[in-house]
């Protein structure tokens, strides 16, 4: 009885990984670091999250999970509430639909649809901002940010990969 | 039992998927909604954001904490190594504030005495709480602070947010244990300033540049590039006078201030609550709506 209570507790604690580390991910974000400027161009940890769960177990961070890690990002980085929860939610439901041809792939593969996701999620993220200011919003910050997003995408996968052996290998 | 329980599978899979499009689809009119009802200032929304700030300002201001130790240390070896250069430039310094304390007191001596002769009535106390920021990333379109002092200690929405240099911004959101402060440098940021030289009053608006624009000054009028931009006061929730910056360039673009605040390293920010508990005499320069309107905020 307690043995099957605990098995279940477990198991609940290792299904919940994904956005457990995904929301840890958001928070540390905005820590503000002791370097000029960056607060302006973290890297936006919620976008590699949301690819590589969508590709790899869409079923342990469904959508609606998704739009609460949007929302704790729009809240806490102060953007206005919903942008960055759009645009989550849009990257994961392209990526859920598509995740077939990324299944089994090397790394490389992947990687490159990053290429493809992250730029359109910058564009789609400045494009929502400029429709929200009335105006184009300068955009520089946005390519940094994405560039730092899309070079620290393989460190992100190393990690996510590692989380998802040790605690989902069993499911 | 086999049959039966495949037909249930074959209707159970298609009507899955259907209530997950749905439900997907519900997330995104969610969203959309949240961005509409957000951009027409609900207070509903502002109350959620508040919550979930306040809630997680604990956690952040205990991961903030070992960033900033780190941070000290490294200063700690920096100063260290420019201790001769740093002695020499304060020694400097030193004497050249001597010559300015001096005049400072011929002034005060002679503003009290007109004041005295004009029976001045003079505005409200004005106190400053200071609060330790939190989290310092507005991600790319948005330029805020998040600091570690809430309503709990007296802040309040529209205070003047100020570093030791000068003036960063004003409160936009506050919550009990936490607030946001909005940077001038922000796109809604719009604060009325004044040229410290020749009294043009103007407003000076963010655009996500690190460079402020002035808005709305008179036409024709040329400054000097390092002319000094200060608070006007106008509105009632600054104080008039707190320092900004200086004008940085004069191009087509309009003018641009280079404000005095060094924006890469901000760790303290000091929130000036002017006002909340002034006096409202005769001769009280302030708009009544808005003072009404703060007085009335328990």
């Amino acid at each position: 009885m307690i043995a099957g209570l605990a098995l279940q507790l477990d198991r609940a604690a290792r299904r919940l990984f994904p956005f457990a580390l995904s929301a840890l991910l958001v928070v540390l974000s905005v820590v503000p670091l002791p370097v000029p400027g960056y607060g302006l161009v973290v890297p936006s940890f919620a976008l590699m999250a949301v690819y590589y769960w969508a590709i790899h177990r869409p079923d342990l961070l469904p959508a609606a999970a998704v739009f609460v890690l949007g929302l704790l990002e729009d809240i806490l980085t102060g953007s206005p509430t919903g942008l960055n929860t759009l645009v989550l939610l849009l990257v994961y439901g392209v990526m859920r639909n598509q995740r077939r041809p990324f299944l089994g792939k090397p790394f490389a593969v992947m990687w490159f649809g990053f290429f493809v996701v992250a730029p359109a999620a910058s564009f789609g993220h400045w494009l929502f901002a400029s429709a929200l200011a009335g105006r184009l919003v300068p955009a520089h910050t946005a390519f940094i940010q994405c560039l730092l997003t899309l070079a620290l995408y393989p460190w992100m996968t190393w990690l996510f990969a590692a989380g998802q052996r040790a605690f989902l290998r069993r499911n | 039992m086999k049959p039966r329980g495949g037909s249930i599978m074959r209707y159970a899979a298609p009507l899955k998927a259907a209530a997950q499009r749905f439900a997907f689809l519900m997330l995104i009119a969610g969203a959309v909604g949240l961005i509409i009802l957000g951009k027409a200032d609900a207070v509903l929304i502002e109350r959620l954001r508040v919550a979930v700030t306040d809630a997680f300002a604990p956690i952040l201001a205990g991961l903030a904490r070992p960033m900033a130790t780190v941070e000290h240390a490294i200063d700690e070896v920096r100063a260290l190594v420019h201790l001769r250069s740093e002695n020499e430039r304060l020694q400097q310094d030193n004497a050249e504030l001597k010559r300015w304390e001096q005049l400072a007191r011929e002034l005060a001596a002679q503003n009290q005495a007109l004041r005295e002769t004009l029976n001045f009535v003079p505005h409200g106390e004005e106190r400053s709480i200071t609060g330790r920021v939190i989290a310092d990333s507005g991600g790319a379109f948005v330029r805020s602070l998040l600091v570690d002092a809430g309503t709990r200690d007296g802040v309040a929405k529209g205070q003047a947010v100020v570093v030791g240099q000068g003036l960063i911004g004003r409160i936009a959101e506050v919550g009990d244990i936490s607030s946001r402060a909005l940077l001038i440098t922000d796109l809604n940021s719009r604060i009325p300033v004044v040229v410290e030289t020749t009294r043009d009053h103007a407003i000076l608006a963010g655009d996500n540049t690190d460079l402020p624009r002035l808005l709305y000054l008179p036409p024709n009028l040329s400054l000097a590039p390092g002319t000094r931009i200060v608070t006007s006061g106008d509105g009632g929730a600054f104080p008039p006078g707190l320092p900004i910056g200086t004008i940085a360039s004069v191009g087509d673009g309009g003018m641009r201030v280079q404000p005095f605040a060094n924006w890469s390293r901000i760790e303290y920010v000091r929130i000036i609550d002017y006002g909340l508990k002034g006096i409202l005499g005769p001769l009280d320069p302030l708009p009544a709506p808005v003072r009404g309107k703060r007085a009335a905020r328990p």
